[in-house]
């Protein structure tokens, strides 16, 4: 089945077996290898892309939920500047400076998620952060510098606003992966139930 | 002594001009934040077929026949058994019992024994064919439990199913005429479960032949482990197995001894399909099959005088080893030689041994033993401390181990003792107003108690005993054309910030950018053999060959500069120069134990371990009195760590197991029946989120250890030994429960209770 949809930024066509994983389409067929596979059943969040801007885990979307929507994976997360450098996401950066990155295998889905939370949620606070990554397990971290290195990204997007954050709102204990916080039109499941 | 204790978690960054101290930026901490690092699974492989293991499925038996489907097209399968083993069928490792294939006609030992492998085009292919082999197997009575190894009605291994026996006599007294003489005896028995290291990337190798060479890819912690094992099992020379790391998504010690194995399947898989086979385990093999911390039961007597005077202790160590022999006796060994803690004790008798059970084997996993005898000790101490109505903390004082005190096997402790400086670390900063507790712990549900928790240990730095002389680590650092430095050493960057340190140390050595350092790919090819990744070893005694080894080739340089009259100012420049002039110029050095360093592994006496380090973790608890929920609310834990080489990465450390110890104690469990992992997916073999985790103040104590590089010793452990006991102390405070199992579940709490009920008054 040919499948049409932007992937990182560019428009992108494959012809593949509609039920088969996101994550195997974009791994195998898109080279795309920067998504991980930890568990294959949407609990730790190694997968993570972002559809529409918001995360999910690509292990439990058939790729055919892919169709008509914008992909992000890792790969796109970082831009690349006048001069053909890379200019990491604050996320990224944060993470590097901070330490918020050990064996790193967890690493690409945590900014992704992140970064699609701190979009959302500019004004999440440690607590709440920790909210927001729970769908995203690293076994290295304990999670301190990575809360850590998000902080700072906050507060530094807050500064580069010039302007009060927007207001926090979701602190139900909702993960970032969660379908409420979904456009309805937006792909199902892949989420942390 | 001097103790230069700087610095929070969060707060300061000491730096000096050599950025030994600083934090920069990991080496390796772009592209693994870019995606762009490369994973096993994640390595071009075009032509590889994927590998797939049959497994026993009965805990104990004899494997009787092997059969394939002949329905089923096996035209592009590969399918290998133990008969197309080309030397030895064994995955060696400390002896040769445990094979890597099981023979038809030989023995099943547990359920997760591979009896076949088979190799496909693709994942589903193997899959399938897998389904289409045929086992006949013969049941016999399995050993399942401690319980059932110690009553050896049936025998596993010898007549007793004791895998290894080690003991510790600090002296010749009677212990039970010291014990009877004694105000106070404590006598309690503490049980802690498996835990699995459940690294984010699963197991994984990609193997293939290049003529009579066999080259191995994989997610491992210790290349020369893998080639030994190779070697062996392919009846190859040496120099025809070459085995190089993958970055690797975390190990914990999960991936010390089980890559063997796999390295093994892979490359009987490759040779017979005569391609590349990549062999990736799924999440739930992963669990089901792979090593993880053993299960442990150890009986302790602890005896005081009226003054809270240690006297005696006596312990009985048991350790659930599995089926096969593996890493069971260093293990065992480690938790002996930690099971008395970090006190002073005139008499003690440790007496360990390690079971033969039908479970599959259990291993390497950070704290290697020490984290099961410290979670009886500290809970000892803070039972103590409550019976006799002192203050934790000042029983801790009254007992720890100074600088000129002997352990229990009287090692004399000569330096870098920080014992009175991480408990001063901790009351200071427990002095100190507490941190906000995080909005949603105000959340919960009363009624709550809450009770609190000091937890007080040592770990030993490196290998126990005469480990380093016998291994000999050697490290090699070469001067390129270019101008930079190449680091040549084993140790693998399993996400413990070895890339990035030894960058430091020989950047400060070589009085060079940080730039001009290149390390290089661990490789058996391409590196000497500077032993494995594990026992916080790492930092400590390969940091120390490449400073060596950078300061050795920095003279050199400075000579030649001499002789050719050359400016020494930058020896990059110099580097460059050499090998133009006159060719390649290198250094490399060899471990040597510092003086004094004595062990008998005879009579278990001796030094030990070349330096311990030190560490305290105090817990607050709130736990809900309906749900039995607990909630860390707050969690300190000072750590001497000898010298920081990277604080950020230090810090790191000590958190990523803290984490790992909090879950151990509180919500991670493997349970097993008939030998057999229950629960084998993340979904049901839970471990932290982020909204689990406290937000953790790591308080970096040092001082430091004149043979280690800068003065730093090991780490990457101790921050496991002790937070599970500081957690059942809290446990114990705000319940008044004998919290004395690991994990404190919520029913296993409800089951205490039960035992008992909490009075009317919140404690
Ligand atoms: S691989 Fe773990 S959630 Fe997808
Ligand atoms: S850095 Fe290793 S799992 Fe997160």
């Amino acid at each position: 089945m040919k499948l049409r949809f932007q992937l990182n930024g560019a428009p992108t066509e494959v012809d593949v077996d509609p039920m088969r994983r996101s994550l195997d389409v974009l791994r195998e067929d898109l080279t795309l290898t920067g998504s991980k596979e930890g568990c294959g059943e949407g609990e730790c969040g190694a997968c993570t892309v972002l559809i529409d801007g918001a995360p999910v885990n690509s292990c439990l979307v058939p790729v055919a939920q892919l169709g008509g929507h914008d992909v992000q994976t890792i790969e796109g997360l970082a831009q690349l500047g006048p001069d053909g450098e890379q200019l990491l996401d604050d996320v990224q950066r944060a993470l590097v400076t901070h330490g918020g990155t050990q064996c790193g295998i967890c690493t690409p889905g945590i900014a992704l998620c992140a970064s699609a939370a701190l979009k959302r949620e500019p004004a999440a606070d440690r607590g709440r952060l920790r909210e927001l990554l729970a769908g995203n397990l690293c076994r290295c971290t304990g999670y301190q510098l990575i809360i850590d290195a998000l902080v700072t990204a906050a507060a530094e997007r807050g500064r580069a606003a010039h302007e009060p954050s927007a207001p926090g709102g979701g602190a139900d204990g909702s993960s970032a992966h969660d379908s409420t916080v979904r456009d309805p039109n937006a792909p199902p499941s892949g989420d942390r139930a | 002594m001097s103790s230069a204790s700087t610095g929070t978690g969060n707060s300061s960054r000491s730096s000096d001009s050599t950025g030994i101290g600083d934090s920069p930026d990991r080496v390796d901490g772009v592209p693994k934040v870019t995606g762009a690092a490369l994973y096993v699974d994640d390595l071009p492989a075009p032509d590889a077929w994927h590998g797939a293991t049959l497994r026993s499925e009965i805990p104990h038996g004899r494997f009787v026949a092997l059969e394939r489907d002949p329905d089923f097209d096996w035209s592009d399968v590969v399918v290998v058994t133990a008969s197309d083993i080309g030397g030895r069928n064994t995955v060696a490792l400390l002896i040769e019992d445990q094979p890597a294939l099981v023979p038809v006609g030989g023995t099943i030992m547990h359920r997760e024994e591979a009896l076949a492998l088979v190799a496909a085009p693709t994942r589903a292919r193997a899959r399938a064919a897998l389904k289409a082999l045929r086992v006949t197997t013969e049941a016999l009575p399995a050993v399942t439990t401690l319980d059932a190894a110690f009553a050896a009605d049936v025998k596993l291994h010898g007549s007793d199913n004791v895998l290894k026996q080690l003991e510790i006599h600090r002296d010749d007294a009677d212990i039970e005429a010291v014990l009877a003489g004694c105000a106070h005896v404590i006598d309690s028995t503490y049980e802690t479960g498996a835990q699995e290291q459940m690294y984010i990337e699963p197991q994984g190798v990609l193997a293939e032949w290049r003529g009579d060479t066999c080259r191995v890819v994989g997610s491992l912690q210790c290349p020369y482990y893998v080639h030994k094992a190779l070697v062996i099992l392919l009846g190859l020379p040496e120099d025809q197995v070459v085995v190089t790391q993958a970055v690797t998504g975390g190990g914990f010690g999960g991936k010390e001894e089980y890559p063997s194995m796999i390295a093994g399947h892979a490359a009987l898989l490759a040779k017979a399909a005569k391609r590349p086979v990549k062999l990736i385990y799924d999440r739930a093999e992963d669990i089901a099959a792979t090593t993880k911390r053993h299960p442990s039961r150890v009986r302790h007597r602890l005896g005081l005088d009226t003054n809270g005077q240690l006297v005696a202790a006596d312990i009985d160590v048991a350790l659930d080893g599995g089926a096969y022999v593996t890493l069971s006796p260093v293990v065992l060994s480690r938790a002996i030689l930690h099971a008395s803690g970090p006190y002073r004790i005139p008499h003690v008798r440790i007496v360990g041994r390690a079971m033969a059970t039908n479970t599959p084997p259990h291993g390497a996993f950070r704290g290697f033993g020490a984290p099961q005898t410290t979670f009886a000790y500290e809970r000892q101490m803070q039972k103590a401390a409550r019976l006799l109505g002192v203050d934790a903390f000042a029983l801790r004082r009254q007992n720890m181990l100074r600088v000129g005190d002997s352990t229990a096997t009287g090692q004399v402790l000569s330096e870098s003792v920080g014992s009175q400086e991480v408990l001063d670390r901790l009351e200071d900063a427990l002095a100190q107003a507490a941190p906000p507790v995080p909005a949603r712990l105000g959340s919960l549900r009363s009624p709550v108690r809450r009770g609190r928790g000091l937890a007080f240990y040592f770990h030993g730095s490196g290998f126990t005993g005469s480990g380093e002389e016998r291994l000999a680590g050697r490290v090699s650092v070469a001067c390129l054309a270019s101008g930079d430095f190449e680091v040549r050493s084993s140790s693998t960057d399993i996400g413990q910030g070895m890339l990035t340190i030894f960058t430091q140390i020989a950047a400060q050595a070589l009085d060079v950018p940080a730039s001009r350092i290149k390390l290089s790919e661990p490789s058996t090819e391409r590196v000497p053999d500077s032993g494995p990744t594990v026992a916080s070893r790492t930092c400590m005694i390969v940091g120390k060959l490449v400073e060596r080894a950078c300061t050795a080739l920095a003279q050199r340089l400075r000579d030649f500069a001499t002789e050719s009259s050359l400016d020494a100012s930058d020896l990059s420049v110099l580097a460059a120069q050499h090998v133009a002039q006159r060719g390649e110029l290198s250094e490399t050095c060899e471990h040597e134990s510092p003086p004094g360093v004595q062990w008998s592994d005879e009579t278990y006496t001796g030094a030990a371990y070349p330096v311990f380090g030190w560490a305290a973790c105090l817990v607050d608890v709130a736990v809900d009195e309906d749900t039995h929920e607990v909630t860390v609310e707050r969690c300190l834990h000072a750590v001497d760590v000898g010298r920081a080489i990277h604080r950020r990465i230090v810090e790191g450390q000590i958190e990523g197991g803290t984490l790992q110890a909090l879950g151990w104690a509180l919500l991670e469990s493997v349970p097993y029946e008939d030998g057999r992992v229950l629960n084998p997916s993340m979904t049901d073999c839970i471990i932290p989120t982020s909204a689990d985790a406290p937000d953790m103040e790591t308080l970096l104590v040092e001082v430091p250890y004149a043979h280690g590089p800068h003065g730093a010793k090991g780490v990457g452990e101790i921050p496991m030994d002790g937070p599970a006991a500081a957690v059942a102390g809290a446990l114990e405070d705000a319940l008044g429960i004998a919290a004395d199992e690991l994990p404190l579940l919520p029913e296993v709490l409800e089951h205490l209770l039960a035992d008992a009920p909490l009075d009317e008054a919140p404690a």
